[in-house]
């Protein structure tokens, strides 16, 4: 029987060609018409450290990265080491033989040494380790070699003078690999034939996602400062953030990047700054300015692991109280927490949408897991992309900004409406004051303006059910494919699942709230979300995780059972 | 009250140096609207946290925009105005405390960038608001609120500051010479770059420096306010910085460089060179 899903784990040392490998192989697949996703986990160091990238290769989409390895290619002993208990008892262990070798017999798992630097070296091109290893895994799974070698082909045709001689040497690199498997007569069964989705796809990652729809939202202004894993939106936005009237800037520090991205917005631009963790602290200040304010900003926060550096390069959803409540005083911040790639972009239109519509901060809520996931996602139709303007104020001078206690016209600096956009409590005219009814009328004004984000979309299935399972953000693949296995064995359960989570779509908070118990998987120490949902009087508990990495699907679906009391 | 908002509730002190500073701004926006014959509207006041930041409501006449943020954040603020929308005139009003201690961090990258704004900041060497608190220019062992023992740390030198930082333009003034100020500010607000006019603006409830600034014939005190002479060459920063080894407080234009382009310029170069994206292709390069 052929077989419909592959998960392989590339693991060894930074600059070894792991993620070369891992995403190569993933993106000759994709062009083939399979469906793929990678996950990625570096060290924080900028050469050499333990790295490992798992690409999962389906005729079906992928909803997780996978719990076992069919496939692990062990770049060096460590990463053997590390790596060989997560090989499943029928998959194969591909090794660098020129590094290390294997004297361990006590693992009933096969393996198989080549040595992929030497054979890389005997085509002339010792950078081609990692086609070595693509070429051998292509045989290992009965994947035609034909699909490699025109991936590699329109890789190199770069229009240089040795583009020839690039492809010939990586073309024979393939071969090596592909013989090294044949010779020992190894393999994993036959990967079913592909068939490719009728509609176009790109191959893109969660941080390139959000990034694409900040420009496809028509952002003005980007300003942001390095940190892991939000640099590449920066990197991003400074390379394509270019033309008339558009700004994008490398900071000093977050609290310039948040404030500064105040000022361009009250000057009547479409405004983002990303960051994560630590430098999302440092915005508490000025996203509590932005909400008094009532001046249209994204901040794009990509969650990584712990408090203060915490872990930089691993995932969690440890972000979520802090999201929606990051400073002092009474707010309430809009909260958009995309489930996949392709919410990723959605999420950043909807965001500055939501910014320029309710004139207030919004917090996009991304997470490493995300923003270096590979995957091929539908290409957006541009045309269909609705976009929202704030609504601006075009009279004349002696307007009242803040009278009254819904939403008003914003006055645009440079035409008549000045007006002092204030911190401070303050009068309709955003003069300070300290007067009780004042503060009354203004707090309610603020939290009033929220109502109008409430009628979003969401996803309700299987409701008749007493029980539902209701993951947030990037735990929202792996727990779909546990889902799946439980429907698929009879469980009777259902789904609910929006990326809205503040203001919550009102008809979704009226349904859960009718339901006898939500599991909410997430991947944070307090269970965030559940906390949230029982503040709001919906009996709400969570599976819980905080290992800094990904939930398993197994692992879902036997704590879904547990809390369902089937076990 | 304010002249503009019988609500607003915010007072200075008799005598407060900031009077003066506000007087100023009003007339060196008022004869800017003139000169420029652009609206009011086309102003934009950022102020900073402390008792000169209300400045902004405070402002007589026409009504300028106006940010009344974060306390230290002003520049970052005005940073971000100003690039958002270059069109607009953007002034910077901060205490010494607001500028100099929290927001201290924010100078050098915009004295870098030549950030085109006009920063007019008001010293008066204490926290006037928070009831009389050192600040980074109260003088080493002076007696405040938080330092009833003497402050165990040197002043400051901001004007030094400003110039090893390489602020564009630096003018220093005192609050109470409210012509030469307005003159300042408009010199100030022409400048192509980033321009910061330091202003001794005395604080009459708990540190009443008008006696020493301007001297006292009878009581045989000495000025310490002085005239920078008219043959200084203000673009010549070594002169500068030997204006401000004279000590006292200098009152006139201490460096201008006229030469340097500012952040906007810069900005506007780049994006005439790069070709702009369109988003139809910058899709298509992700294709599979």
């Amino acid at each position: 029987m052929k077989k419909n899903d592959f998960v392989m784990r590339f693991a060894g040392e930074g600059g070894q060609g792991v993620v070369t490998s891992a995403e190569g192989f993933a993106q000759a697949a994709a062009q083939e018409g399979y469906h793929i996703q990678t996950f990625a986990t570096f060290p924080s160091q900028i050469m050499g450290g333990p790295t490992w990238t798992q690409t999962r290769i389906s005729t079906n989409e992928v909803l997780s990265s996978g719990d076992e390895l069919d496939v692990l290619v062990a770049f060096n002993e460590e990463a053997y080491m590390t790596h060989k208990d997560a090989v499943k008892k029928d998959g194969v262990i591909i090794f660098n033989s020129g590094d290390f070798n294997i004297d361990d017999d006590s693992s009933s798992i096969k393996a198989l040494g080549i040595p992929f630097d030497e054979l890389a070296k005997s085509t002339g091109n010792t950078r081609a380790a990692n086609m070595v290893v693509m070429g051998a895994l292509a045989d290992l799974v009965n994947m035609p070699q034909s699909i490699l070698e025109s991936f590699v082909t329109n890789k190199f045709t770069r229009g240089r003078p040795n583009d020839a001689e690039i492809i010939s040497s990586n073309i024979e690199a393939l071969s090596l690999g592909k013989l090294e498997i044949e010779k020992n007569n190894f393999h994993l069964g036959e990967l079913a034939a592909s068939t490719p989705p009728k509609y176009e796809q790109i191959l893109i990652n969660g941080n390139a996602a959000i990034s694409v729809g900040a420009l496809a939202a028509e952002l003005d202004v980007f300003i942001g400062y390095p940190i892991s894993p939000a640099t590449p939106i920066l990197l991003w936005m400074e390379q394509r953030l270019i033309g008339n009237g558009k700004f994008v800037h490398q900071s000093s520090s977050e609290i310039e990047s948040i404030i500064a991205i105040i000022g361009a917005g009250y000057s009547g631009k479409k405004a983002m700054t990303s960051t994560a963790g630590p430098g999302f602290s440092l915005m508490s200040e000025g996203i509590g300015l932005a909400w008094m304010t009532e001046i249209p900003i994204v901040v794009v926060n990509v969650q990584r692991g712990g408090p203060a550096t915490g872990l930089p390069t691993k995932t969690e959803q440890s972000d979520l109280y802090a999201s929606i409540y990051p400073a002092h005083g009474d707010v309430s911040i809009p909260v958009i927490a995309p489930g996949t790639v392709e919410e990723c972009f959605y999420a950043s239109i909807k965001a500055i949408n939501w910014a320029e519509r309710y004139q207030g901060p919004v917090v996009l809520l991304s997470e490493h897991a995300l923003a270096e996931r590979q995957t091929n996602i539908p290409k957006p139709d541009i045309k269909k992309i609705k976009i929202e303007n704030r609504l601006t104020y075009t009279g004349e001078n002696g307007y009242k900004r803040y009278e009254g206690e819904k939403l008003s016209p914003m006055p645009i600096p440079g035409k008549p409406g000045s007006y002092v956009a204030n911190g401070s409590e303050h009068d309709d005219w955003g003069d300070t004051t300290h007067l009780p009814q004042r503060h009354i009328e203004m707090t309610n004004r603020r939290f009033n303006k929220l109502k109008l984000l409430e009628n979003e979309e969401y996803e309700s299935i299987n409701n008749h059910n007493e029980i539902s399972i209701m993951p947030w953000g990037g735990s929202k693949g792996p727990v779909q494919e546990a889902y799946k296995n439980l429907i698929e064995e009879g469980v009777e359960i259902g789904w609910f699942y929006t990326m809205f989570l503040n203001p919550l779509p009102k008809k979704l908070l009226d349904e859960l709230k009718e339901k006898k118990l939500i599991i909410v998987p997430e991947l944070n120490y307090r269970g965030q979300w559940s906390s949230i949902l029982r503040s709001y009087g919906i009996n709400a508990k969570s599976i819980t995780q905080y290992t800094g990495l990904p939930f398993k699907v197994n692992y879902l679906i036997e704590q879904i059972k547990k809390n369902i009391n089937l076990e | 009250m304010s002249v503009n908002n019988p609500e607003y509730d915010f007072k200075w002190c008799p005598g407060c140096g900031d009077f003066g500073v506000r007087r100023a701004l009003e007339k060196s926006l008022t004869d800017r609207k003139i000169a420029t014959e652009l609206p009011m509207e086309n102003n934009v006041v950022v102020a900073g946290i402390g008792c000169s930041g209300n400045l902004v409501h405070l402002l007589e006449g026409d009504r300028p925009y106006g940010f009344h943020g974060v306390h230290g954040r002003s520049l970052p603020a005005a940073m971000g105005i100003k690039m958002g929308s270059p069109d607009l005139n953007v002034i910077v009003v901060a205490g010494d405390g607001d500028f100099l201690s929290i927001g201290m961090e924010h100078i050098a990258p915009q004295a870098a960038r030549n950030l085109n704004v006009t920063a007019v900041i008001m010293d008066n060497a204490v926290y006037g608001l928070t009831k009389g608190q050192s600040s980074p220019t109260s003088e080493f062992d002076m007696i405040t609120s938080s330092t009833p023992y003497g402050k165990q740390e040197e002043k400051i030198n901001p004007l030094k500051l400003y110039l090893e930082y390489g602020v564009s333009f630096v003018a220093s003034m005192m609050s109470s010479k409210i012509k030469d100020l307005a003159n300042l500010i408009n010199i100030g607000m022409d400048h192509k770059g980033f321009s910061i006019v330091h202003v001794q603006s005395p604080c009459t409830t708990y540190n009443d420096t008008y006696q020493l600034l301007k001297g006292n014939k009878k009581l045989g005190i000495a000025p310490i306010a002085w005239e920078i002479p008219e043959a200084h060459d203000k673009s010549d920063i070594n002169a500068a910085h030997d204006i401000v080894d004279k000590g006292g407080v200098p009152l006139g234009i201490l460096f201008e460089d006229k030469l340097r382009a500012s952040f906007d310029e810069n900005i506007n170069k780049l994006n005439e060179k790069v070709k702009p994206r369109n988003l139809d292709k910058v899709i298509e390069s992700f294709s599979i």
